[in-house]
């Protein structure tokens, strides 16, 4: 989230599309009700099923599964045509005035540079056009036909209403009424949201559906400000906190990323590292790169990582493909490549794509581990619970451990949300049995390989010998310990620009602006420098004074970076440095500094008239209309339809779905067509149900006890579906036999002039914990994934329904 | 009169603690606005019963949180980070194993202000869950079971299978001979519900094993 | 147990007690369901069943988001979903929370034959007292909403009890607390019916032209009160009656045979005479029997 929770109620339009918010996200959707209520906001829900979040709504759209970016790319056009953009806004802090270089295109469903064999693009015509000293060349009238303005107009032309109704099967009305709502929100005083989820991200196209809501969002001028920004609402309690400190397979703590094969020296890796900015006097977060990095390897290696090493940055793994992610893991499983697996609290049995594929890549394993508080279907793949499972166990190598571990009552701690707070947790009870902390776990294992290298040598062992342990307790490490790592600390006497001790040795830093990179200061993770410092843990602050009740709550936790609330907050102001929005302003320049209720996104005495831009983290300053060589299927989103699709794309047949998109061959076999399988199915979550957990749980198991499907009226019509009665929906992959929900709240859809039916698959049931056994809404879905993160293509696939006698009791 | 004690159990919240019990005093506690909230409200004792009336109720139902302990916790579900209050029986004397026994909203907490969604509401029955893990087990090649082992022997025989397989596949340099140290044969998927410090302390062992095929559940 | 000295009680089942004559200081409580906030989510039945310590078992799906499919002992309150086409042929998601409205005029206590197993207090929270409880199920047969059930398991009846025990220490009910969209709310009846003249206002000038305020004065309004999108027409949400009353074979029971029943006959004879009252003669009917088989010994032989 750009914004805090409480900060949705100062919107004036709510738009929740990709997502349902008042189901996947109760307690956080209780600020939109204050909105509506409170400031007389208007809720816009976008989505192929009436959900619960569109029972409160004041409209409703209906849209097919997987064609955001059509209806998205038609809003822009929209906004264009009947100028309906904040200009002042976009002028000075977009791109749209930049020139983009000669060379770059779209033509036929694809941008410049594609290489057919390798399914990726050669981005080097996507970038702008630089002048004599290496900076962006601009067009302030917008007249330039390579401005990106210009670029803009042309490519979303082609989204005119009746071809988003045609791709969509919105109905023309209804996406117009749309339109009008966030258009009204263009003035400078009127604000929307974006709330979305997995419905944005769980798409062969996921990253391009959330970079097109951020490009109406900066015409309209509301990002950065109150009531506004792009809000995914993340999933689990510490998925942001996961993804900060870098537990991906490219990823290190704070957003620095692992070494490629090709970055041979540390000073190669370096090169692409360091911004340089790309407009006079601009600057960037990523400028102190070489601080971060540095003071990072210190944490990791202390006294090992020196100045003549390079700080050891030759013992981090090096990367030779973009990624390990999900879907590549359990391909390289299938096919013999990978002999162990950790599963630390996650379930894939019943969370990943194609849940065949899964179940017979476990069997292909020597060992796995499965550290977690529940019994998952994980540590059972290989038992036979019949047809939800069948499995022929004896013929099974695996070496299965199943290890039990706390839950969030036991232990202390602290997890990230959504809006970035870093909020410290306190231990209620003792865990069950023999239960134990996943710090025990993980640190008793690495001391008894350690040992092992100590005593037996083996293959590279500097790295896990060096590491630094410098724990009270080394096989149980205190959090607040290792959370006063991660803030970071001087390592000898830091002295400020007039000589004097600022930072005496060993003690704590009040955020990552002291750190160097000579290797006098350690960070665990420079963005969470701050959160425990000589004044104690930031993180179990508990005042929640609130000023002006604007939603900030500054005193509240400790968020990330610098306890900034709402990101890009210098935006929420004019050029001049004036509240677009007097009544609820959040940083304005007093005339000396930035000051407001909340810590400016900003140097803080970086003048006005300096014209630095408001986004910092990018090289040039300025919001991206235009994403230059940033995402891997292009620098304008497209539409493409989803691997598997019911409709031609319309725009360019020849190029059907993402062409950058990875799909591995087997993968690909497994693709079912529209012939065989007619109808489109997504999965999501209900709001009774927490994924495969709560099943566990007996009053949620009550509250939805038993595996179904939701088919529109008009199908079951057709197929002879009967409400409750049983059905067997399949897919190219498997098959499920459940019950039917035959409900209104899902219509056919006229796609192309073809009617379209969407089947609601939820995704909750397995074959353990208190709930009803089910097959899993995995073991429909299709291996393929988002083609800049991998995310796998939940939401839009397809399927064959057939009425079916129910199992024998 | 047990009611008394109930009163000052459940106000114990405005007392400051080491276990996450309110830091600051309630005169802190900046109140936000909520909807309906600007009323003309009455307190909610003037609305309950008068002192016999007190009585009265709790002897036909009594108040199950008296003299219980209070933590202050984050709900272990979504990213909304709803605070929690953890009740428990027992009042840690050492001689008394506590127990969990009931989990509502902090009313303090400015997002959730109190309110819980039906998974928070039911945190209860997660703690408390049947299918609690109570130790390590184990499954052995083709068997049909997992057996209780002892943590030394599921530690030991992890560390070995570990050891064994970095040893047999790490790759310290590439076909052009640069260093690049991967071990890619054993993977590893992080814990989405477990708190940044436990995060932490597994980049720092994967990475230094050299493990590359690491993961979270961002995506799913 | 059970204080008949308690200035509390203003009306106790079967009974001889006089309430007082004027009510003392205590404001009545109430809690207001506004239907248009709500998002069906349950919480409200989790932290129900949390609190009260209830767990049924866990059911099927039936083809609706319905679960469990109905009230039960160990469900006291149940979100009812009803989709609607409206007149413009657009869908609306009606979603209520159903369970005991705590009436001002409670048929359940009128019907009550079992002295002190139905109370209501000063605050107009309607008890049940399950050791005077005689499992007769006449408060079934009182209830114009259909909320008491039965437990065939020691043959007591159940119902919300407004969490007389939080209200008690002056703490909210359970549902409220935890309802994350402040769709239900609690406070003083007064400062209830003040707040939902606030949300009609906000509905109808959303285009709920017909928005309102439930609180049926045929039972003498409630102590739980609706603000409806459409209060023209209550039924439409899972069937809410439009106007509820006691029935009046209750209210003659009250009138003419509370004097019996005060001259202390004997208890057998004045349940059996009720029972005529209620249900007719007694011929029993073969669903009847059913439904006290199926009360007793439920079909899945589970207790």
């Amino acid at each position: 989230m750009t914004n805090t929770w409480q900060d949705i109620k100062n919107a004036n339009v709510v738009v929740v599309m990709g997502g349902n918010a008042a189901e996947a996200h109760p307690c956080g959707f209780k600020w939109v009700v204050e909105a509506k209520i409170e400031n007389g906001a208007k809720l816009v829900v976008v989505d192929p099923r009436f959900t619960r979040t569109a029972s409160v709504a004041d409209y409703y759209a209906p849209i097919r599964p997987g064609t955001d970016i059509a209806f998205l790319s038609g809003v822009i056009r929209y906004l264009l045509d009947k100028d309906a953009i904040q200009h002042e806004y976009v002028r000075a802090y977009t791109n749209a005035s930049l020139v983009v270089k000669e060379g770059f295109g779209f033509e036929d469903g694809l941008f410049t540079g594609y290489k057919e064999d390798t399914h990726s693009y050669d981005r080097s015509s996507w970038d702008y056009e630089l002048d004599a000293q290496g900076f962006a060349k601009t067009d302030d009238t917008w007249q330039h036909p390579r401005c990106v303005m210009s670029l803009l107009r042309r490519h979303v032309d082609r989204y005119t209403p009746e071809m988003v109704s045609r791709i969509c099967g919105t109905p023309q009305d209804k996406y117009l009424h749309v339109c009008a709502l966030i258009a009204s929100t263009a003035a400078p005083d009127r604000a929307m949201t974006s709330l979305f989820a997995l419905g944005w991200t769980q798409h062969s196209i996921g990253a391009q559906n959330i970079r097109t809501m951020a490009m109406v969002q900066l015409l309209l001028g509301n990002i950065g400000v109150a009531g506004g920004g792009m809000n995914a609402l993340r999933g689990h309690s510490n998925i942001q906190g996961l993804t900060d400190v870098g537990l991906l397979s490219d990823a290190m703590p704070g957003y620095m990323t692992l070494p490629k094969d090709n970055e041979i020296t540390f000073e190669d890796y370096m090169k692409t590292r360091l911004f340089k900015p790309l407009r006079a006097g601009q600057t960037s977060y990523w400028q102190n790169y070489r601080k971060f990095f540095v003071s990072f390897q210190k944490a990791i290696y202390g006294d090992a990582a020196r100045a003549d090493n390079d700080w050891a940055y030759d013992w981090l793994p090096k990367l030779d493909v973009p990624m390990y992610d999900i879907i590549r893991a359990f391909d390289m499983m299938t096919h013999g490549q990978m002999n162990g697996y950790i599963c630390q609290g996650f379930n894939p049995m019943q969370a990943f794509p194609d849940r065949g594929k899964i179940r017979a890549a476990l069997g292909k394993l020597k060992f796995l581990v499965v550290m977690d508080p529940l019994d998952t279907e994980t540590a059972r793949f290989w038992e036979d619970f019949g047809p939800q499972n069948p499995s022929d166990p004896a013929s099974i190598q695996t070496e299965v451990f199943q290890l039990p571990t706390t839950c969030f009552a036991e232990e202390n701690g602290s997890l990230v949300n959504s809006a970035r707070w870093l909020q410290w947790h306190w231990k209620a009870a003792e865990p069950p049995g023999e239960a134990k902390s996943d710090i025990w776990i993980m640190s008793r294992l690495f001391h008894r390989m350690r040992d092992m290298y100590r005593t037996q040598g083996g293959a590279f062992p500097d790295p896990i010998l060096n590491l630094t342990w410098s724990y009270t307790n080394p096989t149980d490490p205190d959090p607040e310990e290792l959370a006063k790592d991660m803030n970071g600390r001087a390592l000898a006497d830091l002295r400020d620009a007039a000589g004097a001790v600022s930072v005496r040795a060993g003690q704590l830093l009040d955020g990552f602006a002291q750190l160097r990179d000579d290797g006098t200061t350690a960070s665990g993770c420079w963005i969470f420098s701050g959160c425990y410092t000589e004044k104690g843990n930031q993180m179990a602050r508990r005042d929640a004074t609130d000023p002006r009740e604007q939603g900030i709550a500054p005193h509240w936790a400790w968020a990330w970076p610098a306890n900034r609330r709402i990101l890009y907050n210098r935006a929420s102001a004019d050029p001049a440095g004036r509240a677009w929005n007097p009544a609820k302003p959040l940083v304005e320049w007093n005339g000396t500094v930035w000051t407001g209720i909340d810590v400016p996104d900003y140097a803080p005495a970086t003048k006005p008239s300096d014209a630095v831009g408001p986004f910092i983290m990018n090289a040039e300053g300025m919001g991206r209309l235009f994403a230059r060589t940033a995402m891997a299927d292009g620098p304008f989103p497209e539409h493409y339809e989803p691997f598997e699709s019911p409709a031609v794309n319309v725009l360019h047949p020849k190029v059907q779905s993402n062409p950058a998109a990875r799909v591995f061959a087997g993968d690909r076999a497994a693709f079912g067509t529209a012939t065989e399988f007619p109808y489109v199915a997504t999965t999501y979550r209900l709001t009774e149900h927490f994924h495969f957990w709560t099943k566990h749980a007996l009053i949620n198991a009550i509250l939805q006890p038993e595996e179904f499907v939701e088919i529109g009226e008009a199908l079951a019509g057709e197929k002879g579906i009967e409400q409750g009665g049983w059905v067997r929906v399949a897919s190219r992959r498997g098959f499920v036999v459940c019950k039917a929900y035959v409900t209104k709240r899902i219509r056919p859809l006229t796609v192309d002039g073809k009617p379209t039916h969407v089947i609601g698959v939820p995704l909750h049931w397995g074959f353990t914990g208190q709930a009803r056994k089910g097959y899993g809404a995995n073991t429909l879905t299709p291996s393929v994934g988002d083609a800049n993160t991998q995310t796998p293509e939940f939401k839009a696939f397809l399927v064959n329904v057939e009425k079916t006698a129910g199992p024998v009791a | 009169m047990p009611l008394v004690r109930a009163l000052a159990a459940w106000h114990a919240r405005s007392a400051s603690d080491t276990r996450g019990r309110l830091a600051v005093e309630l005169s802190r506690r900046g109140f936000i606005k909520l909807s309906g909230a600007g009323l003309a409200v009455s307190s909610l004792s003037a609305l309950g019963f008068g002192f016999a009336g007190a009585a009265l109720a709790a002897s036909v139902r009594s108040f199950k949180l008296e003299a219980t302990t209070e933590t202050r916790n984050t709900c272990t579900y979504c990213s909304v980070a709803c605070g929690i209050l953890i009740y428990s029986i027992g009042d840690r004397a050492k001689n008394a194993r506590s127990n969990i026994i009931h989990i509502e909203g902090d009313p303090d907490h400015p997002v959730n202000r109190g309110t819980l969604c039906p998974k928070g509401a039911a945190l209860l029955d997660i703690v408390h869950a049947p299918t609690r893990l109570q130790m390590p087990k184990y499954r052995a090649p083709g068997s049909n079971e997992l057996k209780p082992v002892s943590w030394d022997f599921a530690l030991g025989r992890i560390a070995a299978l570990m050891k064994q397989d970095r040893d047999a596949n790490f790759v310290a340099r590439n076909a052009a001979g640069t260093r690049v140290n991967r071990w890619t044969s054993t993977g590893m998927l992080a814990a989405s519900a477990s708190s940044s410090e436990t995060a932490y302390v597994t980049w720092k062992i994967a990475r230094a094993f050299g493990m590359l095929v690491f993961d979270n559940q961002a995506r799913v | 147990m059970a204080d008949l000295q308690s200035q509390d009680y203003i009306r106790r089942s079967a009974s001889t007690m006089t309430p007082p004559s004027i009510r003392n200081h205590e404001q009545e409580v109430a809690k207001l369901i506004d239907v248009s906030r709500c998002i069906g989510c349950k919480a409200c039945q989790s932290a129900c069943m949390e609190w009260n310590n209830l767990r049924g078992e866990v059911g099927h799906f039936e083809g609706s988001y319905d679960n469990p499919s109905d009230l039960n002992p160990s469900n006291w309150t149940l979100m009812r979903f009803t989709e609607w086409e409206n007149e413009q042929g657009n869908l609306e998601w009606l979603i209520r929370k159903d369970g005991c409205m705590h009436c001002e005029d409670p048929g359940c206590l009128k019907a009550c034959p079992a002295p002190g197993a139905i109370v209501q207090y000063a605050n107009g929270i309607v008890d049940f007292i399950s050791e005077n409880c005689i499992g007769c199920g006449y408060c079934v047969k009182g209830c114009p909403f259909d909320i008491p059930r039965i437990s065939p398991v020691d043959h007591k009846s159940y119902k919300c009890t407004l969490c007389s025990d939080r209200v008690g220490v002056g703490l909210e009910p359970a549902c409220v607390k935890a309802c994350p969209t402040g769709a239900i709310m609690f406070g003083s009846k007064t400062d209830m019916k003040s707040w939902a003249g606030e949300r009609v206002e906000d509905l109808k000038s959303r285009g709920f032209d017909e928005a309102g305020l439930y609180d049926p004065p045929g039972v003498g309004g409630t102590h739980v009160m609706y603000v409806l999108h459409h209060a023209d027409r209550p039924s439409l949400y899972a069937g809410l009656p439009d106007k509820p009353r006691i029935s009046p074979l209750v209210a003659v029971w009250k009138g003419i045979f509370k004097p019996l029943a005060l001259a202390g006959m004997a208890f057998g004879v004045v349940a059996g005479f009720l029972h005529w009252i209620v249900q007719g003669p007694n011929e029993v009917q073969p669903e009847d029997e059913a439904h006290a088989a199926a009360l007793i010994d439920p079909p899945d032989g589970k207790q």
